[in-house]
């Protein structure tokens, strides 16, 4: 009964993640991906990917504090990376900020390259507590049963 | 044959078990990549370094039948592992990128690419990659067929296989002929199916490569033709057209560096220097390509006498031979990389020999400005690979001893001339090896590699021995070759007391690694003793990333600590 009841909190918080904007159809694809020689594929991607992007985002932070005036290429160079790196989970918002982060770059607007990286820093950490929350309760909902795309 | 996972494709299922090559730096991709690849029945590997991936592609010259690779690296652009695939392996390449914009896919396109992928990358455009493995092999049949019909030539086959070669074409049908001797050659295969075809691609061997190149200068670059250009190789088995493809891959390559070179020139001092160090690095070695030192006019740097270059190497090699093991079993985990690569250890080992012979080393390698055309430079380029293999061999005594000292632990390096172990982690080593070449990219921080191991103290010093320059000239890095190599030759260095002894070491576990196949020849570490001799049997491969990263740039490549950073972030994953 718990179970269901997980399971359904379940699909509803998945949904909503897709309904908010958070995640987009890659997510999905990631979803598919899953299988039982991979049962907790999406999991494990998404863990992987917030660690090796934590290097990133500290590096963007870094080259941001630097004195003036901002290195407009490395920014750019990391924000790309940044961006693929984010395009891989599906991660929506933060891919969005994250464009437009560049097109600051690209124009040379420090001031909006900063606006823009808090932005998408709280779009990065809010993703990051929205799923962690998600994956959470699918394992209280059992092991295997973390939502998938209804087929 | 599938039985270690490089053997040719099953033809019977093809697609299932094409093998797949994956590169890019992101390890959330390489994970999803991977995934992706497997579920269409692929045979994947996957490399966080382009180096890694060429060092796998050597090693086994036929075990892959496509790569993808992204285009932004680290340790070096996408675009010119696309350039050194398509000329040294010919296998069909696939760019990624989160970047799609028209200039960056035309880029592509132009250097090779049979693909540009957008990321997010679905499943089905990886489900249709073997589109481009089999029309490559169909199309390479067709040449194959057409040039027959043209002239009496010897199917080309692999310089091994020599039983079945030599016939001349008799006017029979080209295409049962060549299928007939693919069946006697390849047993599984059924050659009449292009697509499980193993065709006889020419694999473009150091060797062959420098004859090329040889045949090359011989004959003027602006007026050289296939024709000529294989007449003056006299390799029996190749073919016309595969002079000609070889030759069209070369000077877009060249093309490529004298942009570049180009750019560096107007660019600054510093740039140039760098380049020339590059080109420097690959004259030293060639001896026999007439270069002389500090020679600009001809372009060639001479490296008369051998040294300097092979210092420059050392230090990077070790570098990247460290790289190599590390990251090698970061990116493969599930590849028992039990390699034995000889051949590429020691070809690149010569040349790291090369490098520190590089004598004038100091003062001629940043001098490079002096350096003409710069498309002479990447000739020699080219053709240095060649040379440093014979240096190699006098050196490699030497590296070996220091190579048996080179645990991952680079700190210590004491070379002893006869002391030689085979380096543990010898499935990094052929990587190791290519990795250290870059890793003589290794910043100018470093001191001067001095590759002469220690027996040539005197020798080396007179030459390159901690000579910042040579060492600059090392640390071509920059172009990303050696990053790791780079900050691990840094890591060694700081490790290692001053002294050559210590640089040796380094480039001396380099070395080793590839020579850990117990290839030994006597190389007698003194540099005075670079025999000319040049043993096939080393030089496997064309450490053209070795004289790619020369002819790059010197500049102060890589800050250690972002290498390390790097290697952190790989082993993150």
């Amino acid at each position: 009964m718990e179970r269901n009841q997980s399971r359904r909190q379940l699909a509803v918080m998945r949904q909503s993640l897709f309904d908010q904007g958070y995640l987009d159809e890659q997510f999905i694809q990631l979803e598919e991906l899953q299988d039982d020689a991979n049962p907790n594929f999406v999991e494990e991607v998404v863990t992987l990917y917030y660690r090796d992007s934590a290097r990133l985002v500290t590096s963007i932070e870094q080259a941001l504090r630097d004195k003036s005036p901002l290195d407009f290429n490395k920014l750019d160079s990391y924000m790309h990376q940044f961006k693929g790196s984010s395009s891989s989970i599906g991660a929506k918002k933060v891919k969005a900020e994250s464009t437009q982060f560049r097109e600051y770059c690209r124009a040379g607007n420090g001031e909006g390259c900063l606006r823009t990286f808090q932005q998408l820093k709280k779009e990065y950490t809010t993703l990051k507590k929205k799923l962690e929350g998600y994956y959470q309760l699918a394992r209280q909902a059992g092991p295997n049963e973390i939502a998938c795309r209804p087929k | 044959m599938m039985e270690n996972g490089f053997s040719s494709p099953r033809s019977d299922t093809f697609p299932a078990g094409l093998r797949v090559l994956v590169v890019d730096d992101d390890p959330t991709w390489l994970k999803i990549l991977e995934k992706m690849l497997k579920k269409c029945s692929y045979e994947v590997t996957t490399c966080g370094l382009a180096r890694d991936a060429l060092c796998l592609l050597r090693e086994k010259k036929d075990g892959y039948d496509i790569v993808i690779s992204d285009v932004n690296m680290p340790d070096m652009d996408g675009f010119k592992l696309l350039e050194h695939v398509g000329l040294e392996m010919d296998l069909p390449v696939i760019m990624m990128s989160v970047d799609g914009e028209t200039s960056r896919v035309m880029k592509g396109v132009q250097h090779g690419a049979c693909d540009y992928l957008l990321k997010p990358i679905r499943m089905k455009e990886l489900r249709n990659i073997w589109q481009h493995v089999f029309r490559k092999r169909i199309h390479e049949v067709r040449d194959i067929e057409s040039l027959e019909g043209f002239e009496s030539i010897q199917m080309p086959r692999y310089g091994t296989d020599q039983s079945d070669d030599g016939y001349l074409f008799t006017g029979e049908d080209p295409t049962v002929r060549k299928r007939k001797d693919c069946e006697s050659k390849y047993d599984e295969q059924d050659c009449g199916d292009p697509s499980s075809s193993k065709k006889a691609r020419v694999v473009w061997s150091v060797d062959l490569h420098q004859k090329f190149v040889k045949a090359v200068n011989q004959i003027g670059f602006d007026k050289v033709g296939p024709k000529r250009i294989l007449d003056l190789m006299n390799v029996p088995w190749l073919t016309r057209e595969n002079v000609a493809s070889h030759l069209q891959k070369y000077r877009l390559y060249l093309s490529r560096l004298q942009k570049e070179n180009e750019l560096k020139t107007s660019a600054g001092g510093i740039k140039h220097t760098d380049s020339s160090k590059d080109s420097a690095g690959g004259f030293g070695l060639q001896n026999s390509m007439n270069i002389h030192h500090n020679d600009v006019s001809n372009g060639s740097y001479g490296l008369s006498g051998s040294n300097s270059f092979v210092q420059n190497l050392n230090p990077k090699s070790l570098d990247c031979e460290k790289k190599g093991i590390v990251s090698v079993p970061i990116t493969e985990p599930k590849r028992a990389l039990t390699v034995d690569i000889p051949n590429p250890c020691t070809a690149r080992s010569s040349q790291i020999d090369f490098e520190s012979s590089f004598a004038p080393r100091g003062g001629s390698q940043v001098d490079f400005t002096a350096f003409g055309s710069t498309i002479i430079a990447t000739q020699y380029s080219w053709s240095d690979v060649p040379e440093v293999q014979f240096r190699h061999e006098s050196k490699s005594t030497r590296l070996e001893d220091g190579f048996s000292q080179l645990p991952p632990s680079h700190s210590q390096h004491h070379i002893q001339a006869d002391h030689i172990k085979p380096v543990p982690s010898i499935s990094s080593g052929s990587c190791a090896v290519d990795r250290s070449n870059h890793a003589n990219h290794a910043t100018s921080t470093e001191s001067a590699i001095d590759p002469l191991p220690v027996q040539n103290k005197n020798h080396i010093t007179n030459h390159l021995a901690f000579d910042p320059l040579s060492t600059t000239a090392l640390s071509l890095t920059n172009q990303g070759f050696n990053l790791s190599c780079v900050s691990d030759l840094e890591s060694t260095q700081r490790n290692i007391s001053s002294g050559i002894e210590t640089l040796l070491p380094s480039l001396d576990e380099d070395i080793k690694f590839c020579w850990l196949q117990g290839d030994y020849l006597a190389m007698n570490l003194g540099l005075q003793d670079f025999p000319e001799y040049y043993d096939p049997g080393i030089v496997s491969e064309v450490p053209i990333h070795l004289y790619d990263a020369l002819r790059h740039d010197y500049d102060n490549p890589c800050d250690p600590t972002e290498y390390s950073l790097i290697e952190q972030g790989l082993f993150i994953v």
